[in-house]
């Protein structure tokens, strides 16, 4: 490190460029679109300042209020369900892919695959296989004998958001699996060597060694999937359109923010951008929330 | 006795393996199949591989979408980010790393508020400074978003990185005449082509498979990247089935392909750039 008691003029010549655009596109508009929810105008431009209006607007009002606790709701859902099922079983895989067999590394590289395909092309292909009309899904299920499990899938309100969450975590399984692998190939192998030599079983390794040593990247694959879930939009949006269909079951935040901001792909909203900011700025507080809690329990654990 | 219960344990792993790949690949499979098929073997054989390939699907969609462009726009929005993303925070990170100043740890740490709340909060305010700026519909909005991006993650995976390099290297060249724009070019820089390509890696995907951004950003037919021109095909074709999986498998082979031919480097960037999150 240099010390010096004035600043250099590589300092700032170094800094500036991206000290400036980060500033002027990521910290301003996330501030400004904090202010803009005690305003109304369009989208263009805030007109009136109008207090916490918005605020009371989505919390009390028919049917805002009702669609705010819905997307709350199945944003929860959704990400238990990632949670246990992407990120759960990319534990296992990663546990099991460390253990050197032939083929560990192709199957990884395997498992990664659905992870470069975009979001939207995941969701329009299985809302393409899940079609009635195709009846994909529904032939293969009655050849291995599972008819009962026959049903519109998509078009059901039970089970519309357990299987947009299933698609979510069939395509995103590959990033939590990279970042187990990674943390469990960062282990000091002599640990295992003496806990072996002291006749610890397998299982009894992975719960007192490799869980334990693993807690901070299960802190940041956790926090991760959270971020992704609460401000996801792709997923819904193919699979079941801006409204979250059916009847709002898989609306999330993502969905609604865009419905109330822009209004498009709707005919009865009209675009409220004051409105869409007080949903921004909700879902900052959800994010922060999130981001605080992980700090708070993943973070002083490592330094102890 | 050992050497059947190995036996037995080895094939049940492989067993669960080929099922693993087989729920992760089948729909892939089925994307590309369905392309090359006619709609009545779609119907009548929908499983396996096409009873005769046909490329009429794709000949179709070609014919009345602008693919040139759609691919030459996500190109040059995915390359133009990514190097601005590296020259931007290699810049950063280089002061940050290796000069002591006031506000240093404090300007880190403003950085590193980029990689936990998402660009996306902001969308509001950013249609309206690129209105401002009459950027609305051009590509250079996206680019100006996506290198936003990338560049907190970015500074955090690369300043990490130059601390690591020894202060001697920069001495020994200073000693010698070098100036300090000199040592970043000439030391640090080529020491830094491992971190650059796990910076580049990590943004690749989030960048060339955005949708957000283009769906509120741009309007033009002429303009329209993968994502975006892919939702609209997906919606224009969506009873002609064949053509849907052509639109949808033209949208992700060469991604996939690109990933086979890398893979072992994009997975090594992700976990290097991934892993210090």
């Amino acid at each position: 490190m240099k010390k010096n008691r004035k600043l250099k003029p590589i300092i700032i010549f170094f800094l500036a460029p991206a000290l400036i655009l980060y500033s002027w596109f990521l910290i301003v508009p996330i501030l400004n679109s904090l202010r803009l929810s005690f305003y109304t105008g369009n989208l263009f431009k805030a007109e009136k300042f109008v207090g916490l209006a918005n605020y009371i607007k989505l919390f009390t009002q028919s049917p805002f209020n009702e669609r705010l606790i819905g997307a709350f709701v199945n944003n929860i859902k959704f990400f238990v369900v990632l949670c246990i099922v992407q990120n759960l079983t990319a534990l296992i895989l990663a546990i099991i892919l460390t253990r050197k067999f032939k083929g560990s590394e192709f199957f990884r590289t395997i498992f990664f695959i659905p992870t470069t395909l975009s979001v939207l092309v995941v969701g329009f292909l299985f809302n393409l296989m899940l079609n009635p009309t195709w009846g994909f899904i529904d032939k293969i299920l009655k050849a291995i004998g599972l008819e009962v499990l026959i049903r519109p899938w998509l078009g059901d309100p039970v089970t519309a958001l357990p299987t947009i969450s299933l698609i979510g975590s069939w395509q995103y399984i590959g990033i939590p699996l990279i970042l187990f692998t990674a943390g469990i190939k960062g282990i000091d192998q002599e640990i295992f060597e003496a806990a072996r030599v002291d006749g610890v079983s397998q299982i009894g390794l992975i719960r007192y060694i490799t869980l334990p040593l693993l807690k901070p990247i299960i802190g940041v694959v956790i926090i991760l999937t959270f971020i992704g879930n609460f401000t996801a939009f792709d997923i819904v949006y193919a699979v079941a359109s801006t409204m979250g269909n059916p009847n709002y079951t898989t609306d999330i935040f993502g969905t609604f923010f865009y419905r109330t901001t822009f209004g498009r792909g709707t005919a009865s909203f009209n675009p409220d951008p004051g409105l869409g900011a007080a949903i921004a700025t909700i879902m900052f507080f959800v994010v922060f929330i999130g981001v605080i809690l992980w700090l708070a329990i993943f973070r002083r654990k490592e330094e102890e | 006795m050992q050497k059947t219960k190995n036996i037995v344990a080895r094939s049940s792993l492989y067993t669960f393996m080929l099922i693993f790949t087989g729920v992760v690949c089948y729909p892939i499979f089925l994307m590309i199949a369905t392309s090359l098929k006619s709609n009545k073997d779609i119907f009548t054989n929908p499983y396996g591989l096409p009873s005769n390939f046909i490329f009429n699907n794709y000949s179709k969609v070609f014919l009345v979408s602008r693919y040139d462009l759609y691919f030459r726009n996500s190109f040059i929005v995915t390359l133009s980010s990514i190097a601005l993303i590296l020259v931007l925070s290699s810049l950063a990170s280089y002061v940050l790393a290796k000069y002591k100043f006031a506000a240093n740890r404090l300007i880190y740490f403003y950085f590193l508020i980029g990689i936990m709340i998402p660009i996306k909060l902001g969308t509001i305010n950013i249609v309206q400074i690129i209105n401002g700026l009459h950027l609305f519909d051009n590509l250079l909005s996206l680019i100006i978003v996506y290198t936003v991006m990338g560049v907190p993650l970015g500074i955090f995976i690369l300043t990490d990185f130059i601390k690591m390099i020894p202060e001697e290297l920069s001495n020994a060249a200073r000693i010698d005449g070098c100036s300090d724009y000199g040592i970043f070019l000439k030391i640090i820089l080529p020491l830094l082509r491992p971190a650059l390509a796990a910076v580049a890696i990590v943004n690749i995907l989030p960048i060339w498979n955005d949708f957000w951004f283009p769906l509120i950003l741009i309007r033009s037919e002429h303009l329209k990247t993968i994502p975006l021109a892919t939702s609209i095909l997906y919606g224009q074709y969506e009873t002609q089935w064949g053509m849907v999986f052509a639109v949808l498998t033209t949208a992700s082979v060469p991604l996939i392909i690109f990933y086979l031919i890398i893979s072992k480097q994009f997975i090594r960037g992700l976990s290097e750039g991934a892993f210090k999150g």
